[in-house]
């Protein structure tokens, strides 16, 4: 059991960052927006970096001078939730692009599935802990992992989904179905750490 | 089949999704959409004029040519839009042929038809239309439109009419909310939209699809404006590419739509802008596109 109430911060710098503040609402989690660099004064126990475009939010992240303390407190072991957008700003190399905090040891291929009408759902197991739904928006996969990275999903046979420590990334939306598992399994990874 | 068309329409509604709380540049060619990204766009709408000249140069105006909106599609990884006429089933036809991501059916260019909009559930990719009020929104939603905006008044620079269209909006969204379930059958007769629409304003408190913002936005204190006013993220067209240093412009305005009520902020970013875009007032201009399409 957790020592305390969890709060989540997440980015909300642009992009899907209401559906996230949603679905931890289910799951009975408090938590905040980040939009500058005031909000990081408050203490929180997870991260999450929403959908969206990874070009803004990377841009944002320098102009608002959040950057590099984001990045440090990934590098001192904050647990850090990363979806399609966010999955992209944590992968340590993209494929013909700039890494943004490239803390997870993944490689992203961005828009690998082309333009809207590459968007799709479909059904996959995430992490031997059942099947689920997963929805993929103008989506990334990761096309390589390094050896500290555990491959949490794949839709035929690309990686879709990944956790290194106390960082997990999904190419696909989970906030976005109605169910709550990945969430969940993130809540997991911060208690985890707190208990450990 | 039917299953599959509804999954199509809430992919679509998702993107718009993704889009939120960002700018939407119009752009004319593939080194604006390079530095509409650079800026921190989180969409580009390819055009051959911006709103301003179409308005200068007067005359019809029409979809862009497909060569050029492949152009900008190469140029960046953000989401690409293009306009098609209220109406012109062929030219959205042909914006899906080239896979673009967002079609906009749009009063900025002359329209094709002036009873019928295009019927948008036929389409895989999605619509972004323009609306005044609760009904001219409801009327896009039904016809399969997964993005609104306010219409505005496009090309002037005078963000005055989508100011009036964000508060009528969100006015008719309220009084929906507050009648009783047995008026809502009333309602939706007089606005001409499906029941189920009504139903569901009145039960969620806004519209079943991200509403936009645009039409006149020229600086960072107008995008804070329409998003303190309720919008979801904002276009910028002429306001951009018509004023005195567009990179920084863009850049301010993507800073403030992010950081929307801290006014400290917005003063610092609107310092050093250059020359705003000229603009038009109300009472001077002579085509009212908001008039088109209802």
């Amino acid at each position: 059991m957790c020592k305390h109430n969890l709060t989540i911060a997440i980015l909300a710098l642009q992009g899907a960052f209401r559906e996230h503040q949603q679905a931890l609402e289910k799951l009975n989690v408090s938590c905040f927006e980040i939009r500058q660099s005031s909000d990081l004064t408050r203490p929180f126990d997870g991260l999450i970096l929403p959908g969206g475009e990874s070009t803004v939010m990377g841009k944002l992240l320098w102009e608002l001078n959040l950057f590099n303390s984001l990045k440090a407190k990934i590098e001192e072991g904050l647990p850090v939730f990363g979806t399609c957008a966010g999955l992209i700003l944590l992968a340590g190399k993209i494929e013909s692009a700039v890494p943004h905090l490239g803390t997870m040891e993944i490689t992203a291929r961005r828009n690998a599935y082309g333009r809207q009408l590459g968007s799709f759902q479909t059904h996959a197991d995430f992490g031997g802990n059942g099947i689920i739904p997963m929805i993929f928006i103008r989506a990334p996969y990761i096309t390589a992992v390094s050896e500290n990275a555990e491959i949490l999903a794949r839709v035929d046979g690309n990686i879709v989904a990944a956790r290194q420590k106390n960082q997990l990334a999904t190419a696909f939306h989970p906030e976005l179905s109605e169910d709550l598992s990945v969430h969940q399994y993130f809540l997991n990874m911060i208690q985890e750490r707190e208990s450990a | 089949m039917n299953e599959q068309v509804n999954n199509r329409y809430t992919l679509n509604k998702q993107l718009a999704q993704m889009l939120k709380g960002g700018v939407i540049m119009d752009v004319t060619t593939p080194e604006q959409a390079r530095t509409a990204q650079e800026a921190g766009a989180c969409a580009v709408m390819a055009l051959e004029r911006i709103p301003a000249d179409i308005r200068a140069a007067g005359g019809v105006s029409r979809m862009s040519d497909p060569k050029m909106i492949k152009g900008i599609q190469d140029a960046v990884s953000i989401p690409v839009m293009a306009k098609c006429r209220i109406g012109h089933f062929v030219e959205a036809q042909i914006l899906e042929s080239i896979e673009i991501d967002y079609i906009d059916e749009s009063e900025v260019l002359s329209p094709a038809d002036d009873k019928y909009h295009i019927d948008k559930t036929q389409f895989n990719v999605p619509f972004v239309c323009g609306a005044r009020d609760l009904g001219e929104a409801l009327r896009r939603i039904a016809e399969g439109a997964s993005m609104i905006r306010t219409k505005g008044e496009p090309g002037t620079g005078d963000v005055v009419q989508a100011v009036r269209h964000m508060r009528v909006m969100n006015a008719d969204i309220r009084r929906i909310q507050n009648l009783r379930t047995d008026e809502l059958f009333e309602a939706a007769r007089q606005l001409q939209v499906p029941l189920d629409l009504i139903q569901y304003v009145h039960d969620a408190g806004r519209l079943p699809v991200v509403n936009f913002a645009a039409g006149g936005i020229a600086t960072p204190a107008d995008a804070a404006l329409m998003m303190q006013l309720g919008a979801e993220g904002v276009f910028v067209g002429s306001g951009i590419f018509k004023s005195g240093n567009p990179q920084k412009r863009a850049a301010a305005i993507v800073q403030a739509v992010t950081n929307y009520t801290d006014a400290g902020l917005i003063a610092s970013l609107s310092e050093d802008l250059g020359d705003a875009m000229v603009g038009i007032n109300e009472q001077e201009i002579q085509l009212i596109m908001e008039e088109r399409g209802k």
